[in-house]
């Protein structure tokens, strides 16, 4: 019982064992989302400055429209990533369930389908097909204990060589009116085009459910420590198998704007996309480790890469230059996130 | 077969033990882990298991915790035989063993793995969403953990930032909170240094005195002779020795664990 009293006079040195890591580490993990806010207010002022046309509508919605797509299979993608997963199909399966989707337009509208029964199959279609593709890398992954990298990087190849397959590898142009109309269609005099509120919508929605639900909650935990999470009783295996049909699902919605964006469906849409995808999750400050990321810091990673992109454009700087400008980001992003996270866990 | 019969405690309930195990054995092939092994576990009552390595500790732990079937034997709770077949088994029925670190996530705020798997959300449409009770799990978590008197940053402090006192604190803390009976611990000490050490013996004495029975696992002697009731050697998979630390002297334990004590059993026995 001697113990007793010396455990309590011990405690100040508990408290004091967080001032042993290094103050620049401890530094960087207080600003956590912060400095990647203040890099892309940073590439803005400069691309402002170097072409004042960046402040332009013009700029705005091109700028904007690009995103929407990497901002929906981002969000999808943080979520695999968190549970230290990652999904290479994303991409593959936007041009999956793009092309499933126009083609099962293109029949109704041939055999002269009401546009109502058209639009409705048609994007069910698509939101099913990327579903799927997200339910059987969930299914892969869990059931026969395989690896995310190696299961999506099949789904990738095989889903594309399905797509190509819908159409003899040829685009469909054939889509009612509704779905056209929904790429150009917007709203506040023009400045907010409807994919883009989607878009938005869906990393709004999803960021509340990762950071305020149970379900978010057993994300991270999955992505933490999977073994600890399977002795709280969580199911991990169902539980994956929803994350990745989360994935897949928002792939499909993402193949529908696009579709609707070009007025066409593609087999080429969503190509390396996912590279794009992963690249905002982890400008975010996601660990590929799993266990962290947000959705507020995977948007920040969109804007970036997104801001990036046009800003090169307009200060014309060649395409190729702009490959190797952003994915030297992608490096600089991840490097920085190291040594934060370093700081966080000993 | 051991002839040494654990003796009911002095210290927690008399009656029946809130877990009993009953001529239990563990055989991998030809090799016998563990041979006819009886123990009782008491409320309230903090129960030391000794031995070298290999004289099979984890097994036994792993028995009562559900992670592994007996080949032959009964373990009762409360009386009742019960068979557990996974560790969530064993956890339903009040039994909760606590890891150096394994259970918790680090990424994870402290409250968020003190309700990990059952999570408190929100009455009415949003809670069946899964919207979490953010502010009710918090204030859950700083009452229990002031239970376990050990301090803590902050409920909201993620358990990566802690040390391993706190770790261990949050750990207990939680199969506390859930409601168990009986709480095995498996080395919680082995990682940590000295002041931590003697918080964690502290925190388990707290545990213990909510009449909650502790099985100790440890190397850590000296602790072992210090906070427990009663001392289990088990040698060679066979329990020989039941002693309790008032009545022996520390180097008895030790002799018991290498051996050199069985030998001249029937000298000690009657001290058990």
């Amino acid at each position: 019982m001697s113990v007793s009293d010396e455990p309590r006079e011990a405690a100040p040195a508990d408290a004091t064992q967080g001032d042993s890591i290094p103050a620049f580490q401890r530094f960087m993990e207080r600003i956590g989302d912060l400095w990647t806010l203040g890099v892309l207010i940073l590439l803005i002022v400069i691309f402002g400055i170097a072409a004042p046309s960046l402040f332009t509508k013009a700029a705005w919605l091109s700028t904007s429209s690009y995103a929407v797509e990497y901002l929906i299979l981002a969000v999808g993608q943080t979520f695999v990533i968190i549970t230290a997963g990652i999904d290479l199909s994303d991409g593959a399966a936007l041009g999956f369930s793009g092309m499933a989707g126009a083609l099962v337009m293109e029949h109704l509208i041939n055999s002269h389908a009401s546009d109502t029964l058209t639009v409705i199959l048609g994007i069910a279609t698509m939101l099913v097909a990327g579903l799927l593709v997200g339910l059987g890398n969930g299914l892969l992954i869990t059931r026969l204990k395989l690896p995310p990298f190696i299961v999506t990087l099949g789904t990738l190849t095989a889903v594309t060589g399905f797509t190509n397959l819908l159409n003899h590898g040829t685009e469909i142009t054939t889509l009612p009116n509704f779905i056209t109309n929904l790429g150009t269609a917007s709203i506040l005099s023009g400045w907010l085009p409807i994919p883009v509120l989607i878009a938005l919508a869906v990393a709004v929605i999803f960021g509340f459910v990762l950071a305020r639900t149970r379900f978010g909650l057993r994300t991270y935990a999955i992505g933490s420590n999977e073994v600890g999470a399977r002795r709280a009783g969580i199911r991990v295996d169902r539980h994956l198998v929803m994350v990745y049909a989360i994935s897949g699902l928002l792939a499909g919605l993402a193949g529908l704007l696009v579709t609707a964006n070009f007025s066409s469906a593609t087999p080429l849409a969503g190509n390396n996309d996912e590279l794009y995808a992963i690249a905002s999750v982890a400008i975010g400050g996601a660990s590929i480790f799993g266990g962290r990321g947000t959705i507020f810091g995977t948007f920040i990673g969109t804007a970036i890469l997104s801001v990036l992109t046009t800003g090169l454009v307009l200060t014309n700087v060649a395409p190729f230059w702009q490959q190797v400008a952003i994915g030297f980001v992608v490096i600089a992003a991840v490097a920085i996130d190291r040594v934060r996270t370093r700081a966080g866990t000993d | 077969m051991s002839n040494i019969e654990p003796a009911p405690a002095e210290r927690g309930a008399p009656g029946t033990p809130r877990v009993e195990v009953r001529d239990l054995t563990k055989r991998y092939g030809s090799v016998v882990a563990l041979r006819g092994v009886n123990m009782e576990l008491y409320s309230g009552e903090i129960v030391g298991l000794v031995g070298d390595n290999g004289a099979g500790k984890s097994t036994l732990v792993n028995i009562v915790a559900g992670a592994l079937p007996p080949t032959s034997g009964t373990v009762l709770v409360d009386g009742q035989p019960v068979t557990f077949r996974t560790p969530i088994d064993a956890r339903r029925a009040g039994i909760e063993t606590v890891y150096q670190d394994l259970a918790l996530a680090p990424d994870l705020s402290i409250w968020g793995n003190m309700f990990l798997g059952r999570e408190k959300v929100v009455a009415g449409p949003m809670g069946r969403l899964g919207w979490l009770d953010r502010k009710e799990m918090m204030e859950r978590t700083a009452e229990d953990l002031d239970r376990t008197k050990i301090r803590i940053p902050s409920v909201a402090a993620r358990v990566g930032r802690l040390s391993g006192g706190q770790r261990q604190a949050v750990a207990v803390g939680r199969a506390v909170a859930w409601g168990s009976q009986v709480v095995l611990m498996d080395e919680p000490t082995a990682a940590l240094g000295v002041e931590q050490q003697a918080k964690v013996a502290e925190l388990i004495q707290t545990v213990a005195a909510e009449n909650i029975a502790v099985l100790l696992i440890s190397h850590n002697l000296p602790q072992v002779y210090e906070i427990c009731h009663r001392v289990l050697v088990l040698f060679r998979g066979e329990i020989v020795a039941n002693l309790r630390p008032s009545e022996v002297d520390i180097d008895d334990i030790v002799g018991w664990i290498t051996g050199s004590a069985v030998a001249a059993r029937r000298l000690h026995g009657d001290q058990a």
